[in-house]
């Protein structure tokens, strides 16, 4: 079988797969790295969101092999030391899920959204970027309250979206 | 999904290589929409050669008066490339409404196009806009090269390296997005050229077409007056649970007519 190399949450990690495995697959079942979800497996929910060489991308429609040589982030190295990355403190804050499946996704794109839009986001900028990311329990009130806050949070902060980006 | 060889060449001659000696091999661009398709079984390659790794298919670039954007070009580089912005803010805003952020931060020009997903927005643009597709053997006319359904006039062993878009005097895409999708219910694409005007629709029917009538009565006179009731033919239009084919004519005819406001 072939061999795929990449760079996870700042570790070089590397596993044989098939050719069909997918990135998701690589991640939680090679690498035990349960964080991303599979929401839908058919790139709607956005569950499987994570950073792929700092682009929020869905690692269910990414094959593991197409990101050989890649630099990955998943919900899982977007904390540093043990401290909450300041999105991750405003979910909690603005209590921005309910059931939370969609989370780990909600936040790597809330970081996707912030690289690519900046700080200062306001509601409806929020809603319209969000489209990829779907939250059954409907809780968007509080998860954009969070992106806008955890966004703000983040101005001035000399640490890129995510440490391994 | 069934499982099948992975490549990655790193340039082109060694892509066409790899898909002239295997048996069922497919091309992989962004893979936003092939994935799915593999995922469900609707489809079974041998082998799959990724165009991921082939840099000089990558990048947008002005070549006199027209924009040249590589085939594996993502949407969310095309919808923010100062470039496109300036000469063609259409093709941004196209580009921009294309799935949602994370999928046009994957998916590319030149996949859309090979794909030609009857709802699928780019074939507008590059009808619309009467670009060239350029290939590692041709350069074909965006008149010539959307054949129909899920159809192209790539041959099998053809690559699409890159898209040339002549820059129009003004331009607009109007979408009537499906709401859950975000694919094209219908979708409008309206060029002001220097030598006329062209009107391409995606969406509405089994592959993008052109509205000749509604482009002649523009030559004459610019105005959104001179489309004002154009009746649209039904007969080769889609009717599914999104929308009648009926519902679809009446859609594109007032679509054109804004669009033609929008650049007028």
């Amino acid at each position: 079988m072939p061999v795929v190399s990449m760079t996870v949450n700042g570790n070089s990690v590397s596993g044989e797969v098939e050719g069909r495995t997918l990135l998701v697959q690589f991640l939680r079942e090679h690498l035990r790295l349960t964080g991303t979800h599979v929401g839908c497996d058919t790139s709607q929910c956005g569950c499987c969101t994570v950073h792929i060489d700092g682009k929020g991308m869905k690692s269910c429609s990414v094959l593991a092999l197409a990101c050989n040589g890649s630099s990955i982030t998943t919900i899982e190295g977007v904390a540093v030391d043990g401290k909450l990355h300041p999105m991750q403190q405003a979910f909690h804050e603005h209590h921005g899920l309910q059931c939370g499946f969609c989370t780990p996704g909600m936040i790597m794109s809330a970081l996707d959204m912030v690289r690519r839009k900046g700080n200062d986001l306001d509601e409806h900028t929020v809603r319209e970027q969000l489209e990829g990311n779907l939250c059954r329990c409907t809780g968007y009130h509080n998860i954009v309250k969070a992106i806008q806050a955890g966004a703000a949070a983040m101005k001035g902060d000399a640490t890129p979206a995510t440490q391994h980006d | 999904m069934y499982d099948f060889e992975y490549h990655r060449p790193a340039n082109v001659e060694d892509a066409l290589k790899l898909i002239g000696e295997r048996g069922e091999a497919k091309l992989l661009a962004g893979g936003m929409s092939l994935l799915p398709s593999l995922k469900m079984r609707l489809a079974r390659y041998s082998d799959l050669v990724d165009l991921g790794g082939i840099a000089e298919l990558n990048g947008i670039r002005r070549d006199g008066n027209a924009l040249v954007i590589g085939a594996m070009t993502p949407h969310a580089v095309v919808a923010a490339s100062p470039e496109v912005n300036s000469t063609i803010p259409a093709l941004a805003s196209l580009a921009n409404g294309i799935g949602d952020p994370l999928v046009r931060n994957r998916g590319t020009i030149g996949g859309s196009i090979a794909n030609s997903d009857p709802a699928a927005d780019y074939p507008a643009g590059v009808v619309g806009l009467g670009a060239t597709i350029i290939t590692n053997q041709r350069e074909i006319e965006a008149d010539e090269f959307f054949l129909g359904l899920f159809d192209t006039a790539l041959a099998p062993r053809e690559i699409i390296t890159a898209v040339r878009f002549p820059i129009p005097r003004k331009a607009v895409y109007l979408k009537l997005r499906q709401q859950a999708s975000r694919f094209a219910v219908v979708g409008v694409f309206v060029a002001r050229m220097g030598n006329g005007a062209r009107v391409a629709v995606t969406g509405a029917g089994p592959s993008v077409f052109r509205v000749k009538d509604a482009e002649a009565a523009l030559a004459r006179k610019f105005d959104a007056s001179v489309v004002k009731g154009l009746q649209i033919k039904q007969d080769n239009l889609s009717s599914d649970i999104h929308a009648s084919a009926e519902y679809r004519a009446h859609c594109t005819s007032v679509m054109i007519g804004r669009a033609v406001t929008a650049v007028s």
